[in-house]
C-alpha cells in the first residue's frame, strides 16, 4: 500500500467535505431562522449541490488514503447522476414541503445531501468496508426520508418497512462480505479479485458451498437496494407511501447507488466467477434469470395498478432488469451502455415523479385517473410526462431508446462473438418483448390524458423549481436522445479506466 | 454571430411548438411570437451576411474556408451521418432571401388572415415552414437537405391545402404533394448514388470526391440528373410544373412566401449548391439548361392568356425559376467546356432580386384580393386611385421583372441574357420570354389598375389595405429597385461574393443592355397599346391565332395530357382488375362452392378454438399473471423478509442439487408462499392492518 501525504488525499475528497458543510449550513439556517426560512432554505439546498458539482469538476481524478478512495471516470460519472438526482428531487419538492412540512424543511434537505453524500462515498470506494459504509450512510437517510411524513399513516408504514427490510439486507450483505474476506485475506476489490481468481484455479473451480452462499447473499443484499427480483417486495410498498420527491430520490439516486455498489463488488470483485469462465460458482446465469423475472414481473404487474407512483415502481423493477441484461454483456460496451442508460434515467424519472408531484399537489391523490382530461387544462404538464414515458418505453428519439438499443447491442455483440453465451439471446429476446407490453401502460396515462372525457380537469398551479427541474429533464431526455455522442464517448472510459479486459 | 447561425431555424422551430402546444388559443401572442421570432431571424441573416460579406471582402479574392459546423451522430455507427451547417456566401445570401421575405409575410399576414377560424394555426405552420427553410439553406450534407427538402414539401402541403374544406384546396394540396415526390424519387436515387460512391454525404468531401474522381462518368451524370428531378419537382420545371398554379388555392401570403420566393427556389439552390457534380458531367448541365429554357418559354406564354391574377404570376414564377435554372444550367455546360461564362452569378443573382419583386406582386395582388374579392383581372380596373400604395409598388415590381432600365430585374436579368450569348438559341429565346414577360405583367398592371373600372360595385367596396399590409409592401418595393444595385456592372459586387471556382468579373457591355431592356420596354409598349390604348386589339389577334391562343389558354393541356396518359390509364386498371375479380375470380368461387364451404366451416372452428384461443390466451396470460404475482405482494413486512429467505435458498441450491429435485424444491416455495399470501389476503379483508394491505 503506497502512501501519500494526507493533504493530497483531502483535496481529492474536497467535494464530499463541501457538501458535508452544505448540508450542515441547510440545517443549521433553518433553525437559526427560526424555521421561518420558507423556500430560501431549498435553494440554499440547491445551491449547495451546485457548488458541489463545481469543486467536483475541478477535483480531477487521482487516488487519496492508501487505496481505499479513487476518483476514476466511473466514480465522477455516477457523482454526477446522484448530485443530478438530489438536485432534481429538492427542486421538485418545494410545494410538497410548504404543505405538508411544518418546521422540519432543514432536516428533509438535508437529510437528502447526506444521503447522496453516502453515495459518493460509496462511487468513490475502492473497498469492501468503506463500500459497506457509504451504502449505510446512503440508506440511513432514506428511512427517515421515507417516513418523513409523520400524520400520514402510509409514509409512516413506508419508513418502518423500508427500515426492516433494509436493516435486514444489508445483514445479507455483509454476511456474504464476511466469507470473501474469510477467502482471500483482504477488503481491497483489486486484490480480492486475483485472489479468488487464484484459489478458483488452485482448487480446479472447487470451491464449494462457501462461494455459494456468498454470491448469493451479495446478490440478495445489492439486489434489495436495486430493488431487483425477488428482492423487490419493499418497494411499490414504500413508493407508494414515502412523499413523492422521496420516491424519485430513491428510485433514481438509491437505484445508482446499488448499481455502483453491484458493478464493484459483483462484476469487478467476483469478475472470475461469471459463466463462460468458472462452473459451478457462477453468477452470470443466475442474474441473467433474475433480470428477465424483473422486466417481465416489472412489466406486467404495472398493467394492473391504479396508483401512478406504484406504477412507476414496478417500471422501475422492469428497468432494473434492462440494466442487468447490460451489465451480463460483460464487455467495454455494456458496462458503458448501462451507465449512459442510468444517465437517462436519471431525466426521465426525475421528470416524471416532479410532474406526478405537481399533480399530487393539487388533487390530494396519486390516482392514475387524476390525469383523465388533463391535457386541455395543463397542456405543459401533460406534454412533458408523455415525453417522459415516451422515453421510459424506448420510443426514439428519445435518450431512453438510445439506452436500451445500446443496452441490446452490447448483449447481442457478446452473445455472438462468446461461445455458449446463446443464453444472452433469450435475454434480449425476453426483453425486447417485455418492452412491448411497457408501452401498454405507459400509452394508458397517455391516453387518458389526451382523450380523457373528464368536464374539468383540475388545472396545475408550476412552481419555478419544479419547473426547472422538468424543464432540465426535458432537455436532457430530447438532446441526449439526439445527441448522445458526448455521454456515450465519456462512458466509455469508465470500463477502460478498470483495465476492464474482453474475456 | 455565424458561430450561432442554427439559432435561426431554431427559433422558428420554438415559435411552432410553442403556437401548436401552448398559445393556440391565444391569438395575439401567438401571432405575435411568430412575428418576433421571424424578425429576429432577419436580424441575425443580415448580421450573418454583413459577416460572410467581411470575411469574403477581406480576403480580397483568395480562397475562403466556408464556416462549418457538423456532428457525427453515432446511433448508426456504420453510416456517416452528419447534421451541421454550413455557411459560405451562397447561403448568407440564401438567409437573407428567406428572412426577408418570411418576416415581410408574417406581418402582412397580421392583416391578410385578421378573422380567420384558424388564425394561430397559420402562424404555426409559417413558423414551420420557416424553420424548414432556413434548415434546408444551411444543411451541409445532401442527407440533411433530403430531411429539410421533405419538410418543406409537408408545411407546403398543409398550407396550400389550408382551406381544407375547400375541396379544390385540398385536391392542391394532394397534387402538389404527389407531384413533388415523383421528382424526389430521383433525388433520392441521386442521393443513394452519392452516399455509395462518396461513402459520405458532406457537400465539401462529396466534391473533393467528385473532383477527385472518385465517380466513374456515366454514375456521375445519373446522380446529377437524379438531383435535379429533385429540383424539377420542387422548382416546378417542365415537366412537373403542373402543381404550382394550382397551388394558389392557398391563402396568397402563402403563395408569397413559399411558391413564390422561397420554397421553389429550393430547386435553384441545390442545383447552385451541387454546381460541381453538374460542372463534372456536361450532358447533365446541358439537360439542366434545356429544361430551364423549355418550362421558360411554356410558361411565358401561358402566363399571356390567363385572367386569374394569381395564376398569371404563377406562370411568370415558373417562367422565371426556368430562368435561373437555364443560367446555372449554362455555367456548369461552359466550364465543364472551359468558357468562363457569368451564368452562375446571373442565376443566383437573379434569384435574389426575384424573390423581392415576385414577393412584392404576390403580396399586392393579395391586396387587391382582399379589396376587391375576386381574382378576375376582368373584373378589376382603374384600382390605382383606390389604393395608391398596393398599385404604385405593384408597378414598381412589374417594371422591375420586366427589366426597366436600373432597377433590380434589370441587372439580374443582363446577366442572364449575357450567359445566354453564345447559345444562338438560347439567345433568341431568352429575349424573346424577356418580351413575353414584359408584355403579360404590363397587360396585368393595365387591365388591373388602369382604365375604367369593370365591375362598378367592386370598384366602390375597393379601399387601401390596413399598414401591416402595406408597410411590407413599401419595404419590399424598395428592396425591389435596390436591391439589384449590389450587381451594377462593373464594380465590385454581388459577383465577387457569390461564386464558383472563380470569381466573375463584369464589365458593361452597351450593346447587350441596349438589346435587353430595349425588348422589355418594347413588351411593355406593346402592351400598353393594345390594353390601355385600344391601337390594337386582343380579340382580332385571338382570332387570327386561334389554335395558339387556345394552345396557351388552356395550358398547353398539360392536364388533359396528364389525366389521358397517367391518371385513366390506372384507373382503368383498376377498373378492370375490379371486373376481373367479379367475372372470373367469382366464378371461379361459385366453381368450388362446396370447398369453400366446407373449408370455412374448418376454419370457423380452427379460429374460433386455436386462433381466438390464442390471442385471448395470451392477453388473458399476461395480465393475469400480473393478477397472480400480485398475491405476493401482500403488504406485509414479515412476509417480505420470509421471502427473501425463501429465495436465497432457492438460488443457493440452483447449482447444488440435480435440476429436477431444484424445481420441486422451488414450485414447493413459490406455492406456499402463494399460499401464505392468499390466507394472509383473506385475514386482512377482515382486519386491515396496514395501508398497503388494502392497496395490494
Amino acid at each position: 500500500m503506497e502512501f501519500q501525504l494526507p493533504e493530497y488525499s483531502l483535496r481529492m475528497m474536497l467535494p464530499e467535505i463541501v457538501l458535508f458543510l452544505a448540508a450542515l449550513v441547510v440545517i443549521t439556517f433553518d433553525v437559526v431562522t427560526k424555521r421561518k426560512s420558507g423556500t430560501a432554505v431549498g435553494y440554499l439546498a440547491m445551491g449547495g449541490l451546485v457548488l458541489t458539482a463545481i469543486v467536483m469538476a475541478t477535483t480531477g481524478y487521482g487516488r487519496g488514503f492508501g487505496n481505499m478512495f479513487i476518483v476514476n471516470p466511473l466514480a465522477l460519472f455516477f457523482k454526477v447522476i446522484f448530485i443530478g438526482a438530489a438536485f432534481m428531487a429538492i427542486g421538485s419538492s418545494f410545494g410538497i414541503t410548504q404543505k405538508k412540512i411544518v418546521n422540519h424543511r432543514g432536516e428533509f434537505f438535508g437529510l437528502i445531501m447526506f444521503s447522496t453524500l453516502g453515495m459518493m462515498f460509496l462511487a468513490s470506494s475502492r473497498e469492501l468496508v468503506s463500500l459497506y459504509i457509504g451504502l449505510e450512510l446512503t440508506t440511513i437517510p432514506l428511512f427517515v426520508l421515507a417516513g418523513f411524513f409523520k400524520d400520514d399513516k402510509r409514509s409512516v408504514e413506508a419508513g418502518i418497512k423500508y427500515l426492516i427490510v433494509g436493516a435486514f439486507s444489508s445483514a445479507l450483505l455483509l454476511y456474504g462480505i464476511s466469507f470473501l474476506y474469510g477467502l482471500t485475506g483482504t477488503t481491497d476489490l483489486f486484490q480480492m479479485q486475483v485472489g479468488l481468481a487464484t484459489k478458483q484455479i488452485a482448487t480446479q473451480g472447487n470451491m464449494g458451498a462457501i462461494m455459494v452462499v456468498a454470491i448469493v447473499t451479495i446478490v440478495a443484499g445489492l439486489g434489495f437496494k436495486l430493488a431487483l427480483p425477488p428482492f423487490h417486495q419493499w418497494a411499490p410498498d414504500v413508493y407508494e407511501g414515502a412523499p413523492t420527491p422521496v420516491t424519485a430520490f430513491l428510485s433514481v439516486g438509491s437505484k445508482a447507488a446499488g448499481l455502483v455498489a453491484f458493478v464493484k463488488v459483483v462484476v469487478i470483485g467476483l469478475y472470475s466467477f461469471y459463466e463462460p469462465l468458472m462452473k459451478p460458482n457462477d453468477w452470470g446465469i443466475m442474474v441473467g434469470v433474475l433480470a428477465a423475472v424483473a422486466t417481465i414481473l416489472g412489466n406486467t404487474v404495472a398493467i394492473r395498478q391504479t396508483n401512478i407512483k406504484r406504477m412507476l415502481a414496478y417500471s422501475s423493477i422492469a428497468h432494473v432488469g434492462y440494466m442487468m441484461i447490460g451489465l451480463l454483456a460483460m464487455n467495454e460496451l455494456g458496462l458503458s451502455s448501462v451507465a449512459f442508460y442510468m444517465f437517462a434515467y436519471l431525466f426521465t424519472n426525475m421528470g416524471a415523479f416532479a410532474i406526478v408531484t405537481l399533480v399530487e399537489e393539487r388533487t390530494g391523490s396519486c390516482d392514475i385517473s387524476d390525469y383523465n382530461g388533463l391535457a386541455r387544462s395543463a397542456p405543459f404538464v401533460s406534454l412533458s410526462l408523455a415525453i417522459f414515458l415516451l422515453s421510459l418505453t424506448g420510443v426514439p428519439p428519445l435518450a431512453g431508446f438510445v439506452g436500451k438499443f445500446y443496452i441490446f447491442a452490447a448483449a447481442l455483440k457478446q452473445a455472438g462473438s462468446q461461445a455458449g453465451q446463446d443464453w444472452l439471446y433469450w435475454l434480449v429476446g425476453v426483453g425486447i418483448l417485455t418492452t412491448v407490453f411497457a408501452l401498454y401502460y405507459y400509452a394508458n396515462v397517455i391516453k387518458m390524458m389526451y382523450f380523457g372525457k373528464r368536464e374539468d380537469p383540475p388545472k396545475i398551479t408550476l412552481n419555478p423549481p419544479a419547473v426547472a427541474v422538468v424543464v432540465i429533464g426535458l432537455v436532457g431526455v430530447i438532446l441526449f436522445g439526439l445527441y448522445p455522442a458526448p455521454i456515450i464517448e465519456f462512458a466509455s472510459n469508465i470500463p477502460l479506466s478498470y483495465g476492464f479486459i474482453v474475456p | 454571430m455565424t458561430e450561432f447561425a442554427y439559432l435561426i431555424p431554431l427559433l422558428q422551430l420554438l415559435s411552432f411548438v410553442m403556437i401548436i402546444f401552448f398559445l393556440r388559443w391565444k391569438e395575439k401572442v401567438s401571432s405575435g411570437l411568430a412575428v418576433t421570432m421571424s424578425v429576429a431571424a432577419w436580424v441575425m441573416s443580415v448580421w450573418v451576411l454583413i459577416e460572410t460579406i467581411c470575411k469574403y471582402i477581406g480576403a480580397h479574392g483568395a480562397h475562403v474556408e466556408p464556416f462549418e459546423i457538423t456532428y457525427y451522430l453515432t446511433v448508426f455507427p456504420k453510416i456517416n451521418l452528419e447534421i451541421g451547417i454550413l455557411v459560405d456566401a451562397l447561403t448568407a445570401m440564401m438567409l437573407l432571401v428567406v428572412s426577408t421575405i418570411g418576416a415581410c409575410v408574417q406581418i402582412y399576414s397580421l392583416g391578410y388572415m385578421r378573422g380567420d377560424k384558424y388564425f394561430s394555426r397559420f402562424f404555426a405552420y409559417l413558423s414551420l415552414f420557416l424553420f424548414s427553410m432556413f434548415g434546408l439553406v444551411l444543411a451541409n450534407n445532401f442527407f440533411m437537405i433530403f430531411i429539410f427538402w421533405e419538410l418543406v414539401g409537408l408545411t407546403s402541403y398543409l398550407l396550400i391545402g389550408f382551406y381544407f374544406e375547400k375541396k379544390s384546396a385540398s385536391d392542391a394540396g394532394k397534387k402538389a404533394f404527389i407531384t413533388n415526390r415523383i421528382g424526389d424519387l430521383g433525388f433520392i436515387i441521386g442521393l443513394l448514388l452519392i452516399g455509395t460512391y462518396a461513402g459520405t454525404f458532406n457537400y465539401r468531401e462529396v466534391f473533393d470526391a467528385v473532383s477527385g474522381g472518385v465517380f466513374p462518368p456515366e454514375v456521375l451524370v445519373v446522380a446529377a440528373i437524379g438531383l435535379f428531378c429533385g429540383a424539377i419537382g420542387k422548382s416546378a420545371q417542365f415537366p412537373l410544373h403542373v402543381w404550382l398554379p394550382d397551388a394558389m388555392e392557398g391563402p396568397t401570403p402563402v403563395s408569397a412566401l413559399i411558391h413564390a420566393a422561397t420554397m421553389v427556389v429550393a430547386g435553384v439552390y441545390l442545383v447552385a449548391r451541387g454546381m460541381d457534380i453538374f460542372v463534372g458531367s456536361a450532358d447533365a448541365a446541358f439537360v439542366v439548361a434545356a429544361i430551364g429554357l423549355i418550362t421558360s418559354f411554356m410558361a411565358a406564354t401561358i402566363a399571356l392568356t390567363q385572367n386569374d391574377i394569381k395564376r398569371v404570376l404563377a406562370y411568370s414564377t415558373v417562367s422565371q425559376l426556368g430562368y435561373m435554372i437555364m443560367a446555372l444550367g449554362l455555367y456548369g455546360y461552359d466550364t465543364a467546356n472551359g468558357i468562363h461564362s457569368p451564368g452562375y452569378y446571373a442565376g443566383t443573382f437573379h434569384l435574389m432580386t426575384h424573390a423581392f419583386f415576385k414577393g412584392l406582386l404576390f403580396l399586392a395582388a393579395g391586396s387587391v384580393i382582399h379589396a376587391v374579392h375576386t381574382n378576375d383581372i376582368r373584373e378589376m380596373g382603374g384600382l390605382l386611385k383606390k389604393m395608391p400604395k398596393t398599385g404604385w409598388t405593384f408597378l414598381v415590381a412589374s417594371a422591375s421583372i420586366s427589366g426597366v432600365p436600373l432597377t433590380a430585374g434589370f441587372f439580374s436579368k443582363d446577366e442572364i441574357v449575357a450567359a445566354a450569348a453564345h447559345h444562338p438559341v438560347f439567345y433568341f429565346f431568352t429575349l424573346l420570354i424577356a418580351f413575353m414577360t414584359a408584355f403579360y405583367m404590363w397587360r396585368l398592371c393595365f387591365m388591373t389598375f388602369f382604365g375604367k373600372p369593370r365591375d362598378a360595385e367592386k370598384f366602390d367596396h375597393a379601399h387601401e389595405s390596413p399598414a401591416t399590409m402595406t408597410g411590407p409592401l413599401v419595404f419590399l418595393g424598395v428592396l425591389a429597385v435596390i436591391g439589384g444595385w449590389v450587381g451594377i456592372p462593373g464594380m465590385t459586387g454581388f459577383s465577387e461574393f457569390v461564386f464558383h471556382g472563380e470569381p466573375y468579373h463584369t464589365h458593361v457591355d452597351w450593346v447587350n443592355i441596349l438589346i435587353a431592356s430595349s425588348v422589355g420596354l418594347g413588351g411593355i409598349y406593346l402592351a400598353w397599346l393594345m390594353y390601355l390604348k385600344k391601337a390594337i386589339s386582343a380579340d382580332k389577334i385571338a382570332q387570327t391565332f386561334r389554335p395558339l391562343y387556345l394552345m396557351s389558354l388552356n395550358k398547353w393541356w398539360f392536364d388533359e395530357l396528364y389525366d389521358i396518359v397517367f391518371i385513366r390509364p390506372i384507373l382503368t386498371l383498376g377498373r378492370f382488375l375490379w371486373t376481373f375479380d367479379a367475372r372470373v375470380i367469382d366464378g371461379l368461387v361459385n366453381g368450388v362452392a362446396w370447398f369453400t364451404l366446407f373449408w370455412a366451416e374448418m376454419k370457423q372452428l380452427f379460429d374460433t378454438y386455436v386462433i381466438d384461443g390464442a390471442v385471448n390466451g395470451s392477453g388473458w396470460l399476461v395480465s393475469n399473471l400480473g393478477q397472480a404475482l400480485r398475491y405476493l405482494q401482500t403488504g406485509r413486512v414479515q412476509f417480505y423478509t420470509l421471502f427473501i429467505v425463501l429465495m436465497i435458498i432457492v438460488l443457493a441450491t440452483f447449482r447444488m442439487l440435480p435440476t429436477g429435485t431444484w424445481l420441486l424444491w422451488t414450485l414447493t416455495f413459490l406455492c406456499a408462499a402463494l399460499l401464505l399470501g392468499l390466507i394472509g389476503r383473506r385475514t386482512v379483508t377482515n382486519t386491515a392492518h396496514t395501508e398497503s394491505e388494502k392497496q395490494a
